[in-house]
This record gives structure tokens, sequence and C-alpha cells, in this order.
């Protein structure tokens, strides 16, 4: 029986859920901070605290655990091998959901959700942007700058 | 089919909607920027929220 199990259904099908769930944990991981709708937010949280539990566990089967939600190895490693560590002495709670207010258009009220511990301000940002473009091999400073303008306008 | 055998007078239909009733929204004063802001939501006129910038804000 699913009595009492109250589950945010989100208007839409299990399966467009689940990809939507997918494609948000996938954007958090990968920029640490993403800006969404409350509802949305409230919801993934559960599932991506999962994700990180099972990224701080390390092994392989875990791993694997995670490829099947976030298909994309790059960001599985990152989160692996430089979320999960910061994560040691933290026994859930590995992200935070801060409230914006309404979006114009449809009211909806907006929310940022971020990994603990990887608060994009000011100077953080710029170090954040610097190591993404590394990675992507994009090293020239006025890319730099636009990732700082993309990252905060997300 | 049951119908209604009256129309309700309008004191009757006003009377019901008495309860009908919008409340104002709690507005507090941004302890960083000192503009107006709702609780528990970060600022929007200077992207502060618990001591920390949370995003940065429009330059107008």
């Amino acid at each position: 029986m699913r009595h009492r199990k109250t589950v945010a259904k989100l208007n839409r099908t299990a399966s467009h859920r689940k990809a939507m769930f997918s494609n948000l944990a996938m954007q958090l991981f990968e920029h640490k901070k993403i800006r969404t709708t409350k509802s949305k937010a409230k919801a993934v949280r559960p599932f991506v605290e999962r994700l990180i539990t099972f990224a701080k566990k390390g092994d392989l089967a875990s791993r694997r655990q995670v490829l099947k939600t976030v298909r994309d190895k790059k960001v599985v490693k990152e989160l692996f091998e430089e979320v999960a560590p910061t994560f040691e002495n933290r026994n859930g709670g590995y992200t935070r959901i801060v409230k914006l207010g309404q979006r114009l258009g449809d009211g909806a009220e907006l929310a940022y959700l971020e990994l603990v511990g990887f608060e994009g301000v000011r100077k953080e940002k710029k170090e954040k942007a610097s190591k993404k473009d590394a990675k992507k091999k994009k090293a020239a400073k006025e890319k730099t700058k636009e990732a700082v303008e993309e990252t905060s306008e997300e | 089919m049951a119908l209604p055998k009256r129309r309700q007078s309008s004191a009757r239909r006003d009377k019901r909607r008495t309860h009908w009733k919008l409340s104002a929204p709690v507005v507090m004063e941004c302890p960083n920027c000192n503009q107006p802001k709702l609780p528990h939501r970060a600022c929007p006129n200077c992207g502060y929220y618990k001591d920390r910038m949370v995003f940065m804000p429009k330059e107008s």
C-alpha cells in the first residue's frame, strides 16, 4: 500500500518526472548551484542526496548506481572525486535551498538548489569558472568572464 | 433532479463571501541593504540571504 506516502508529482508522468530529476541532478553536480522552482528543488533534493550518499561510498557498484541516473561520466567522476570527499563528515543535508521569490510571468516561486560548501560567492565563482574552463580546454580569459556571468544568471 | 427553490438574495450571497479575505504579505527590512524584502527569501535588491551573497544583483 502506498498510503500516506506523499511524493510530489509535479504534473508529470512517472517517466517524465524521472527524466527531469536526472537532468536536474546532473546540472546540479556540474554547476554546483541551479536555479529552479521551489517545488522542483524540494522534490529533487532527496533524490540528489541519495546520489551523494552513493558517491561517498565510492565503490564501483555505487558508481554504476549513480551512472544509472547521471549519464555523464565526467560529471560522475567529479562527483565521486571532488564533491563526495568534502561531505565525509556530514550525515545528510548536502544541499541547501535558498528561496528567491516569485517569477514574473507565472508567479512560480523560484529557489536556488546548491551543494553545501560549494557556494558560488564572487571570489569563489571566478575560481570555479576558471577550473571548469580548464577542463573544457578553453582557458581564454574573456570566456572566464562570460562563464562568471552565465553562472550568476543561472 | 434537485434544484434551488428560490434565488438567493444578494445579502445572503454577500454574507457567504465575508470570509473571502486577502491578507497582506509580511514584509521585513533587509539587514544588509535596508530595503523591504520578504522573509525567508533572498533579498531581490542586494542578493543577500543570511550574511551571504546568494546571487549578483542586476546593476540598474
